[in-house]
């Protein structure tokens, strides 16, 4: 069967789009885009404040303020840029055209209504109660309500990207099992379903009970399945973005996996591994059992973080064999030397490895072991983690896919290529240093969403060491540094699609049927088992795992001198 | 650019895997383990545990219970706080009342004596945070927590709310002596 549309390649790089799927793509990836220089904007406030030097907005603004950057960035963004993921990584590399397009408008629509009904709550006054929203603090009701639109939206668009699987095996438009990437984007899928549901389980009677229809949501109840969707959520921008990872490395070097099976596999253990990964929010809670906290304490049994370390190694590898095919075999490194450090999409993509491994996954286990956790629970260490994992991690391999997606998707010309190639390096870098200052602060003690660590005026003030005045104003600094990186991709991009040279992007085909694809011979492919295939990476793993042991032990040893709890 | 193609073989699950892969996946399984035995380990011989004991309770008993234990072992009344100070005696219940905007009463403990210290919320969650020990447990609304804690060094602590609970969050910071 086929229906009215059209297709054009990409003359570039061969990808095809489907009319339909392309403009959905692009109207969710601008949207999100929308978000971020919201959140960007509201950075600015969160920081300026959080630097004691400046101490900028007044309390009620900041708190507000820090609500809507949390929801700005860490829903919104995120999740509109993902659904143009879905869309992406099934009509175009299946090469089908997308499942019921109006759908997926409807979608678009409910969340764009959603993320705008929140921000308004939000702006207006009344509902700053942080993204996390626990009970019995109330907010407005269309502050839930915003939410729970824009939830439904999401899961209407995870809907239509499965039902885009269907069309792509039903019209066989390729031959055997999905590629790689399609396969990391369907975990991200499967655990958003996941996600949302939990999210619609707890926001639903939250809502009602903003509108006063029930009278009661448990505290505790509340925060764990809030938790349930919170935390899964951050495993579907790991599952999207360890997919942009490959495909970035496919696209940038030819590079192939180097064993399916495991890279699959350990997308497999993403799904299996991840639910119960709301316990580590609530390690410092009361009324949960021992058992029930050491058996689901980060990601059961460290399943997922086995996952992640997987993709930690695969990834990288990769590209090592890759560039070692081409001939830069010299040393151990000499096919790391020789990557394109001027291309922003590689070099995003690889600082976003480095950071999301050695700053967010460990101080994410750090935190996420039962004793560890009360050592730093609701310190701004816990922003300085999340910050690597969620800014570092997912919004950097966002951006750097954004430059790839420009003269491709867009059809543009990027204006100053040369703004775009320092930028991967100024965001990266200084918020890899702000993670670390604000872990550095977390570790002394500082709090979380607070407006002021001086306490001034309070008889009872508490009276922080120096060294937390200092490392609050290396996160002001660091945070304006990031914060004109963040300025520079928006620039970039936005000024790309309004003022960039048109390219020609393939013209439409005449037929609506799509060109398929067949699935390269063995050969072409070539698979792993080539003994000790990516040395280099494998050392970089060992350093990585040295880090690891180190900061993790010495975390144990500054417990043990803390005041005897049982 | 196979990761964006269809794998060659149908059946990835029986692709091979290189020694690198291979490798790195038992380091990294072993490392796991590790990471699961350190808890369980902490729990047997470790000093920092938290407690899991915790009852069901609404804002008036509690705060009618520690009022009337207040009573019974106030010692003074604090000059820069204006809280009373309250002495338990070793081993016995210690109660904090967190709530909009501060923590009740200052306690007053010995150094090296174990305390069942009881923490509860009258109204939204709040965080105790105590410095410069740096260590944080929420305080969740109808939960009473109880903790058992044993200080090992004598000196003025606070307590710093952590937890996000309104306007006047920023405020809510209150007292502990060690003796
Ligand atoms: C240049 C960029 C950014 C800067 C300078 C920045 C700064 C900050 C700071 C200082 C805080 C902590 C405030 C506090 O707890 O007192 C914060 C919180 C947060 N940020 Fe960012 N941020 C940036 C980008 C992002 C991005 C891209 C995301 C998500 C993708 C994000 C998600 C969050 C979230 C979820 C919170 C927690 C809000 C809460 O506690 O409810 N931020 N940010
Ligand atoms: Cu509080
Ligand atoms: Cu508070």
């Amino acid at each position: 069967m086929s229906i009215a549309t059209t297709y054009r390649t990409c003359p570039r790089s061969g990808l095809q789009f489907e009319a339909g799927a392309e403009k959905l793509i692009i109207a969710n990836a601008v949207a999100a885009v929308v978000f971020l220089l919201i959140g960007g904007l509201l950075a600015l406030g969160v920081a300026l404040t959080r630097w004691p030097a400046v101490h900028w907005l007044q309390p009620d603004t900041f708190y507000q303020v820090l609500t809507a950057h949390g929801i700005d960035m860490l829903i919104f963004w995120i999740i509109f840029f993902e659904i143009a993921v879905l869309y992406f990584c099934s009509s175009t590399l299946l090469r089908c055209r997308l499942a019921t397009p109006r759908i997926a408008w409807l979608a678009f629509a409910l969340m764009l209504v959603g993320a705008i009904v929140n921000n308004y709550a939000v702006y207006k006054g009344g509902s700053s109660v942080m993204m996390t929203s626990y009970v019995p603090m109330m907010a407005e009701p269309s502050f839930y309500l915003g939410l729970i639109l824009f939830a439904v939206g999401a899961l209407v668009g995870c809907f239509v990207f499965f039902g885009t699987l269907v069309v792509a095996k039903r019209d066989k438009t390729y031959e055997g099992s999905v590629p790689l990437v399609t396969f990391g984007a369907i975990t991200a899928a499967i655990i958003a379903v996941f996600t949302i549901a939990s999210g619609a389980i707890i926001l639903v009677p939250t809502w009602l009970l903003s509108l006063g229809v029930i009278d009661k949501v448990d505290p505790l109840i509340y925060r764990m399945i809030w938790w349930a969707f919170g935390h899964s959520s951050q495993q579907i921008n790991v599952a999207a973005h360890v997919s942009i990872w490959y495909l970035v490395a496919a696209v940038v070097f030819g590079a192939k996996p180097m064993s399916e099976r495991v890279s699959r596999g350990a997308f497999l253990l993403y799904i299996l591994f991840l639910q119960l990964a709301s316990a580590h929010h609530l390690l410092a809670d009361p009324g949960l059992s021992t058992n029930w906290k050491v058996v689901n304490t980060s990601y059961f049994m460290y399943f997922a973080v086995l996952a992640s370390m997987i993709h930690g190694l695969t990834v990288p590898g990769a590209m090592e064999v890759a560039q070692r095919q081409k001939g830069y075999t010299r040393g151990l490194y000499e096919w790391l030397r020789r990557a394109p450090w001027g291309n922003p999409t590689f070099s995003g993509v690889f600082i976003a490895i480095i950071g999301f491994g050695f700053l967010g996954g460990i101080s994410g286990v750090m935190m996420g072991t039962e004793q560890l956790n009360m050592i730093i629970h609701n310190t701004i260490y816990v922003p300085g983690h999340f910050h690597a994992t969620v800014v570092v991690g997912t919004t950097l391999t966002f951006m750097a896919l954004t430059y790839y997606l420009i003269p491709t998707l867009f059809r543009r010309e990027m204006i100053n290529p040369g703004l775009a190639r320092m930028q991967p390096y100024l965001f990266g870098f200084s918020m890899y240093f702000f993670c670390l200052v604000m872990m550095g602060a977390g570790t002394l003690g500082v709090s979380r969403r607070h407006w002021d660590m001086a306490f001034s005026g309070m008889p009872m003030a508490y009276e922080w060491p120096g060294a937390a005045y200092l490392m609050m104003g290396l996160v002001g600094i660091s945070a304006v540094a990031a914060i004109a990186g963040g300025a520079i991709y928006i620039y970039v991009t936005v000024g790309s699609l309004l003022w960039g040279k048109r390219i020609d992007g393939g013209a439409a085909s005449l037929s609506s049927k799509p060109t398929p694809l067949m699935a390269p011979a063995a050969v072409a492919q070539g698979y792993g088992s080539q003994g000790f295939a990516a040395p280099g990476t494998f050392l970089l793993a060992m350093v990585f795992l040295v880090a690891f042991i180190l900061y993790y032990f010495v975390n144990w040893k500054y417990l043990s001198t803390v005041w005897g709890l049982s | 650019m196979s990761a964006i193609l269809p794998p060659a073989e149908r059946l990835w699950w029986k692709h091979p895997l290189d020694r690198v892969e291979g490798t790195w996946i038992v380091i990294a399984f072993v490392w796991c383990m590790i990471l699961v035995f350190m808890m369980v380990f902490w729990h047997l011989y470790g000093r920092q545990n938290l407690s899991t004991e915790t009852y069901a309770t609404t804002a008036d008993a509690f705060r009618t219970r520690a009022e009337a234990w207040a009573e019974k072992y106030t010692v003074r009344v604090d000059d820069t706080t204006g809280q009373p100070v309250v002495a338990p005696p070793e081993g016995g219940d210690a109660y904090i009342i967190a709530r909009l905007w501060s923590f009740w009463p200052t306690l007053e403990l010995e150094k090296g004596k174990t305390y069942r210290l009881h923490l509860s919320s009258l109204d939204y969650n709040h965080g105790f945070s105590l410095q410069p020990v740096n260590i944080n447990i929420q305080v969740v609304p109808g939960y009473e927590h109880v903790v058992t804690v044993t200080p090992n060094q004598s000196g003025t602590y606070s307590i710093v709310c952590n937890e996000f609970c309104g306007i006047g969050h920023h405020t809510m910071v209150g007292r502990l002596y060690v003796k």
